[in-house]
């Protein structure tokens, strides 16, 4: 499987290590109720098809990448920066 | 028709002629007591338990493709309890000696071969660890040694003791694991459950599951709907899948495991080996070829194929075990879906709609399991309450904090 870093360009996947699922939204952990935390650590979507996933190009220019991927045929569909252009820390 | 000495040399006589389907092929009814869905290993274990030990016949298990067409004819076939955590050590005892009793159980020839599991370990860290697995093992009643260099060579003169990065400094063995025919558990299962009257309805894809109420009441399936009181989810790789027909979110992701096997072979290796620096486990089918695996590919997967890197990873680690592998040609290898758990472990449990029950999360682990998988599941269905040896498998640990990770690898499915 080839991921295309916007930085780096076409790269085997192996140059990236995998956390999974992207769009998680952790609730603010002081205020947040047993239930919200619980669903945040361990529950997922876990879909047949499309993943917003995030992959970290450790073999590369070690930043995090959101990569749009069907799980069914690793079919890639976007790859894209965690961060906006211009949100990156010291930019 | 009974399997026996005397039920073969009768049929020989015939010429064969005289045999019968194993089971039968029924159209669904409109109603069931119990709806099973999933016709693999641990489903039709289920359904075999249920009838024989319960007395709950009135059951049907759904079945999207044939019988045992997933993870079941998938695996590397090996049968062990080798576990070190209390929950987890007493159900995987219980499913052992299942094993050992299971030819005789279902009348069908699941040719389990009870040839010993050895754990290779590599470094001082790495033997403590063992020796400690090994006495929690005991502790709980289950068999192992712990072997030295010189124990390991006697069995398998062959590997590379003296590897510069790995050498084997000896290994965990547990004599009573070995191997079981993985497609013919499935069989025997099936059949004996359908010789107490169990409907097997293949080629029946569960769509929606139907709840009324905060109550479960039957499920649509692409040859109608069929109503049922209980409804038991057994769909390992799948599992979040069917679960969201029941709007439930499960500490599940589905990642692929690929396995390896060579061409067929003079015997060779007569046990089960995994080797410890590396994730690499052997054995040898009766037919001769070597059945080999490793790592998950590492990401979410839905594919029942694997990529490349994984296939160089465990060749990697094979030969560091034993560098005679590389004269063998590989020849086929495959991918089955896994329900990767946040913690490593599976689940037996009740859920949050009343009359669904959830059997899930097996990981790596799940055909050694089968026998107690189903045994729980079933016991869990008849009675309401889980059998004590799986009360640890429950759904809502994630929530408490009652985890039970062998591995220590957090909520990362990927790592466990």
């Amino acid at each position: 499987m080839l991921i295309s870093c916007p930085h780096c360009g076409a790269r085997d996947s192996q140059e990236f290590a995998y956390l999974g699922a992207a769009d998680l939204q952790r609730p603010d952990g002081l205020e947040a109720s047993l239930a919200a935390m619980t669903d945040y650590v361990y529950l997922r979507e876990n879909p047949a098809g499309r993943l917003r996933e995030l992959w970290y190009h450790r073999g590369g220019c070690g930043r995090w990448l959101v990569v749009t991927r069907d799980t069914r045929n690793h079919r890639i569909e976007a790859v894209e920066p965690a961060r906006p252009k211009g949100t990156e820390a010291g930019a | 028709m009974r399997y026996s000495v005397f039920s073969l040399v009768s049929q020989a006589l015939r010429g064969h002629q005289g045999w019968q389907p194993a089971w039968r092929n029924p159209e669904p009814k409109r109603e069931y007591s119990v709806l099973i869905i999933g016709g693999g290993g641990h489903g039709l274990a289920t359904a075999h338990y249920l009838a024989s030990r319960y007395g709950i016949t009135d059951v049907a298990v759904l079945e999207k493709g044939y019988l045992g067409s997933g993870n079941i004819g998938r695996n590397t076939t090996i049968i062990r309890s080798n576990y070190l955590l209390p929950g987890n050590t007493p159900f995987y005892e219980l499913s052992m000696q299942l094993w050992e009793g299971l030819e005789k159980d279902l009348n069908y020839n699941a040719m389990v071969s009870q040839r010993g599991v050895l754990n290779l370990y590599h470094s001082d860290a790495q033997r403590d660890a063992y020796a400690r697995r090994g006495n929690a093992m005991r502790l709980a009643g289950v068999d192992s040694e712990l072997l030295d260099r010189e124990g390991v060579r006697q069995m398998h003169p062959y590997f590379d003791y003296d590897n510069a990065r790995f050498p084997i400094q000896g290994g965990l063995l547990q004599r009573r694991g070995g191997t079981a025919r993985h497609d013919a558990v499935a069989w025997g299962y099936a059949r004996a459950a359908d010789q107490r009257g169990v409907d097997l309805i293949q080629h029946c894809e569960v769509t929606g599951i139907t709840v009324e109420n905060g109550r479960v009441t039957g499920v649509e399936t692409t040859r109608g709907p069929i109503r049922a009181a209980k409804v038991a989810m057994v769909v390992a790789g799948s599992s979040s899948q069917v679960a969201a027909m029941a709007g439930l979110r499960l500490p599940i992701e589905s990642h692929v495991l690929q396995a390896f096997v060579s061409e067929g072979l003079k015997p060779l290796i007569d046990g089960v080996v995994t080797f410890g620096a590396g994730h690499f486990y052997i054995s040898q089918s009766d037919k001769g070829g070597l059945v080999f695996g490793g790592d998950i590919d590492g990401y979410n997967s839905y594919a029942q194929r694997g990529n490349l890197p994984v296939i160089e990873d465990v060749m990697e680690a094979g030969m560091g075990l034993w560098p005679g592998l590389g004269r063998i040609r590989m020849l086929r290898h495959w991918g089955g879906v896994m329900d990767m758990s946040m913690d490593g472990s599976p689940i037996i449990d009740t859920t949050p709609v009343e009359g669904l029950y959830l059997n899930a999360g097996w990981c790596y682990g799940g055909f050694k399991a089968t026998p107690a998988s189903g045994l729980c599941l079933a016991h869990l269905i008849a009675t309401g309450a889980p059998h004590p040896v799986a009360a640890a498998y429950r759904l809502d640990r994630f929530a408490t904090g009652h985890l039970i990770d062998e591995k220590g690898a957090g909520a990362q499915p990927n790592l466990h």
